[in-house]
């Protein structure tokens, strides 16, 4: 019943139906902070979430 | 229902909000080729008679900037500097694996600069034995860097330095910068700093693009990047500054992008121009390097590495 984002070690599950913008405001992640992937392809935070989703999150801050 | 690309109708894989302007990758791919291009002809950065030398990091900005340079044709090459931080996840082996395989795939010239096989110390410990940045080795790795790729850059005559900073980098910066009224940073920060005796004109071809952007770029083309970061930017003030205005970004899309180029536009008006009687201080030659130093006697650089080496 849910969808699983996954961002570098950290696993959250949550409910597939809204979109991967709307899911990332729930966890609290700036959507401007990662790019959202499905089986290693890039998709759009305005995908909805499928049940059994896997997305994982590349993070793209960086610098020092 | 799945967002579209503006120009074909297939699933869009990136909405940037700032442009209004969903793209799939095809179209992305272009995109990010011609507004390249748009970037380096509006500030008149080089040409395809100029000579580029790319400081690559193994970073997603940098590889994603030699690759777009050499997919649009220019002469650029590429410069790696191993910095000797391992930290318990190798971070400049790895680095350094991926750019020595990203220039090996595509053919492309690279120059390699180990720091610790040219100066017997790594940057942690540089930054430990010296003074500067009191422990944190950021401050002495930025003036090792700066010092090697002007080395790289004269000795092997290229006119052009290119770095891969982009829009996020830049308004991080500014932000700082702006902070503490920094004006002697507020008017060098540029996307181009001209060539001055002994030093090539240093180029920022990747200003106009969100930090995202790149990562999406990479992907897109399979560059395999560090994604790790450097374990010693943990708590920088500059990643700290992004997040913030990545939060201001996700309330106000194109927030970041009205503040960076706004201040391009203020400062081409005239806003932070030295007085007229204010002229540039004259540059000196270190006597030990040769290059090019604010005061006279030897450079920063030199001085570091002889009291480290003591």
């Amino acid at each position: 019943m849910t969808a699983k984002l996954i961002l570098r070690k950290k696993e959250y599950e949550i409910r597939h139906g809204m979109t991967i913008r709307s899911a990332l405001k729930k966890l609290e992640i700036p959507p401007e902070s990662v790019l959202p992937t499905r089986g290693g392809e890039l998709v759009s935070e305005e995908e909805i979430l499928r049940e059994g989703d896997v997305i994982r999150l590349v993070p793209v801050i960086s610098g020092g | 229902m799945a967002m579209r690309c503006r120009h074909c109708g297939q699933p869009a894989v990136i909405n940037m909000r700032q442009h209004k302007l969903a793209l799939c990758g095809e179209h992305f791919l272009a995109w990010v080729l011609k507004t390249t291009e748009r970037t380096i002809e509006k500030y008149r950065m080089f040409s395809r008679e100029d000579k580029i030398l790319v400081a690559v990091s193994g970073g997603k900005d940098s590889l994603a900037l030699w690759d777009i340079l050499h997919r649009l044709d220019y002469r650029a090459d590429g410069l790696y500097i191993g910095l000797g931080i391992d930290e318990g996840i190798r971070y400049s082996d790895e680095s350094r694996t991926l750019t020595e395989r990203f220039a090996e795939a595509r053919g492309l010239h690279l120059t390699i600069v180990d720091v610790p096989g040219e100066y017997g110390v790594t940057i942690p410990e540089m930054a430990q034995r010296s003074r500067r940045g009191q422990g944190k080795p950021c401050s002495v790795c930025g003036l090792v860097k700066r010092h090697v790729m002007n080395r790289i850059a004269r000795d092997g005559h290229y006119n052009v330095l290119a770095t891969g900073h982009n829009l996020d980098d830049e308004a991080a910066a500014l932000f700082g910068n702006t902070l503490r009224w920094q004006s002697g940073y507020l008017l060098r920060q540029s996307p181009v700093l001209e060539a001055a005796p002994g030093l090539a004109r240093k180029v920022k071809p990747l200003v106009r693009f969100y930090e995202r952007e790149m990562a999406a770029y990479a992907l897109l083309r399979g560059i395999e990047y560090i994604e790790e970061e450097c374990p010693f930017s943990v708590g920088a003030k500059s990643i700290a500054y992004k997040e913030l205005l990545n939060q201001l970004e996700a309330r106000s899309p194109g927030a970041k992008q009205g503040f960076y180029l706004s201040f391009l536009q203020a400062k081409k008006e005239g806003l932070f121009n030295l007085p007229s009687d204010e002229p540039d201080a004259p540059l000196h030659i270190c006597p030990t390097c040769g290059q090019p130093t604010y005061a006279p006697g030897e450079c920063a650089f030199c001085r570091m590495v002889a009291a480290v080496q003591r």
